[in-house]
């Protein structure tokens, strides 16, 4: 059963305090599934009679429709005042009275029925459909199905936001992190069930802890990619609140999911194997735990002449993979036309260096783990910037020789000699 | 005949027919990036633990890095475990590693923390290159790493497409280690007079040379500086 409901004012409201499966079909015409409301209010009419008190308390103007398909409900909504109830069979004969122009024809077919004398739906309803099909094409058979109450067609329903939180307040306050680990995995379990029953995932995962102290201990997980991993999800979980563990005991729990489509990717079999996303993100937490925040990620070089200048970057190389991956071949064959350069292995601090100088060059270096001769030496090569800012450098370099054949990059500065590092 | 000679006859008889010994399929191997190295070794393996040592200057960082230039310019993903916080991005730029693709671990000092990351991203896969860089690590502490830690990630790498390399003064994972590779430093060249400021590093020459397996194979590499 269907109710539809031609008016003005929050008609949507309205429906979907009867129904989850609501359709905006125009501008002040609300479609609803109705199905199952006879059993909380008895016959159609009883349902007619509730949703019409209903509103009324709300102060809306609308006509109600009641029949076995959508159109149906709509046609008479819209052509009818005040409340009516299509009977199941009679489609035809009740809709009979209506005019055709309820419809909406197209121009032409309008002034073809129009001229053929059709102004009423028991006109066009009365017509044989092999006629109208071979005079009028698809669209008269659509309108004659219209108009004889008899369309089968399924309602499109407005997505409704959904709030994907639950909450969860422990008997006693938690102090542990594998009692609320627990809890964690069933409101995780929760929340994803819920998230899959509507084809979704989640990419950020908002925890809220409330404490003994009144205080509150919130964090939030970002996922590269929309998940459902729930092993995934509570396990990142654990890792964060074990670096950020709350202050107090817990006496309340909130998680929030924000919903997200899930990602659709496809494999190729000539793309190349990359690290999986939420995988890697539980790999990258653990790692962390291990050497600590902000020293994982991707290098990313500075636009400055700076010595040493780079930043980590915050989101980690996801390569995926997909795209137009050069052959092996070829970016091997280009590669390799370059000469590799000579590479630095640098030291971090660099290394405070004594250095003895024989005519302003360096002649004897000793540093941690370093000590000798120079024998060669490269420079000095006079750097300098940021002279503009609160942060400026200068500093001569040089490239030197030990006696032991070790290549380092010295350089003075005006806190003194310091190695940088050694080539290799 | 040798004592598997004997052992293979004795099957045979009991099965009583020739047994075909399973062989195992020859690693994928991957270019290293410098044509040296290639041409001599035919690259690096799969799925395989390789092993680069040599002292400072030696050229075994700059292998490394070339690898992993190869490796990420290809599209593959790379991770670097750096024991020591020794890995410099600017070189590794200009060397060709594409740093978007690669994932650098600092371990701040911490060998054992060097092994258990790697060891995570290994059984994490996916990734084309996992190098663990204990270049700077003294040769003391890098030998406290037991020889079941250096098993268990032969053992994880094994039938993964990933290349997993380690970089470190003396060879540490002895037996676990499908392929060594010794750098040593042949040549220095400088260029200009003996004039402060006219005198130029050039490149250096270095020797690569495969300890394991046993025959004994060498490449001569030039690397120019930058």
């Amino acid at each position: 059963m269907y109710a539809c409901l031609c008016g003005s004012g929050d008609l949507v409201a309205l429906a979907r305090e009867f129904s989850p499966v609501v359709e905006a079909t125009a501008p002040g015409v609300v479609t609803l599934h109705a199905a199952g409301l006879e059993r909380l209010f008895g016959p159609a009419q009883d349902v007619a009679a509730a949703m019409a008190r209903r509103a009324a308390e709300l102060g809306l103007q609308a006509n109600l429709a009641l029949a076995a398909n959508a159109d149906a409900a709509i046609c008479a909504a819209r052509g009818f005042a005040g409340i009516g109830i299509v009977p199941e069979g009679d489609e035809a004969k009740y809709l009979g009275t209506l005019p055709l122009a309820l419809l909406a024809p197209s121009p032409e077919l309008g002034e073809t029925l129009a001229r053929w004398g059709i102004r009423r739906f028991r006109d066009l309803a009365a017509l044989p459909p092999l006629g109208i099909a071979e005079r009028l094409g698809a669209e008269g058979l659509r309108l004659r199905t219209l108009a004889r109450g008899e369309s089968d067609r399924k309602l499109v329903p407005i997505e409704m936001p959904e709030d994907f939180a639950e909450e969860l307040d422990p008997e006693y306050p938690i102090v542990l992190l594998e009692p609320l680990a627990f809890l964690l995995a069933s409101l995780v379990n929760g929340l994803a069930l819920r998230l899959a029953t509507r084809a979704l995932a989640t990419d950020e995962l908002r925890l809220r802890l409330a404490l003994e102290n009144r205080a509150a201990h919130e964090r939030t997980l970002r996922l590269p990619v929309p998940t459902l991993d729930t092993r995934a999800l509570l396990k990142l979980l654990q890792l964060d609140l074990a670096a950020h563990p709350p202050e107090a005991g817990i006496v309340g729990i909130r998680m929030e999911m924000h919903p997200e489509k899930p990602r659709a990717a496809q494999s190729g079999l000539f793309v190349l194997a990359s690290p999986e996303p939420v995988k890697l993100e539980v790999t990258l937490a653990r790692i962390r735990a291990l050497v600590g925040e902000g020293h994982v990620g991707s290098p990313e070089l500075l636009d400055t002449h700076r010595p040493g200048a780079f930043r980590m970057a915050e989101e980690e190389p996801l390569p995926d993979g997909r795209g137009s991956v050069p052959s092996r071949d070829r970016q091997g064959a280009v590669l390799q036309l370059k000469p590799k350069p000579l590479v630095l292995r640098v030291f971090r601090p660099p290394r405070e260096a004594r250095v003895a100088l024989a005519a302003g060059q360096p002649s004897f270096v000793v540093a941690e783990g370093v000590r000798g001769n120079v024998v060669e030496r490269s420079g000095p090569w006079r750097t300098s910037g940021d002279w503009w800012t609160n942060d400026p450098w200068s500093r001569d370099e040089w490239d030197i020789a030990l006696g032991d054949g070790g290549l380092y990059r010295l350089y003075c500065e005006p806190r003194g000699w310091f190695l940088e590092g050694c080539y290799d | 005949m040798g004592a598997a000679g004997i052992l293979k006859k004795q099957f045979e008889e009991v099965l009583g027919g020739p047994l075909e010994w399973q062989d195992r399929h020859a690693p994928e191997l991957v270019r290293s990036g410098l044509p040296e190295v290639d041409a001599a070794m035919g690259g690096i393996p799969r799925g395989c633990l390789t092993e680069i040592t040599g002292p400072a200057s030696s050229g075994r960082t700059s292998l490394l890095v070339s690898i992993l230039a190869t490796a990420s310019a290809g599209g593959e993903a790379c991770a670097l475990v750096d024991a020591e916080d020794a890995f410099d991005p600017l070189s590794a730029a200009a060397s060709g590693v594409h740093l978007d693709k690669l994932l650098w671990v600092r371990c701040g000092h911490h060998a054992e923390h060097a092994l258990k990351a790697a060891d995570l991203l290994i059984q994490g896969g996916g990734f084309g290159v996992v190098a663990m860089d204990l270049g700077d690590t003294p040769p003391a502490n890098a030998r406290r790493i037991s020889l079941t830690s250096w098993f268990r990630l032969r053992r994880a790498v094994e039938h993964t497409p990933t290349v997993l390399l380690t970089v470190a003064r003396e060879s540490n994972a002895k037996t676990c280690a499908s392929l060594i590779l010794e750098c040593a430093r042949r040549e220095v060249s400088w260029r200009g007079g003996p004039l402060a400021g006219a005198r130029l590093l050039e490149a250096i020459r270095v020797e690569v040379a495969r300890r394991k397996p046993a025959r004994e194979v060498r490449a001569h590499v030039r690397l120019p500086v930058r």
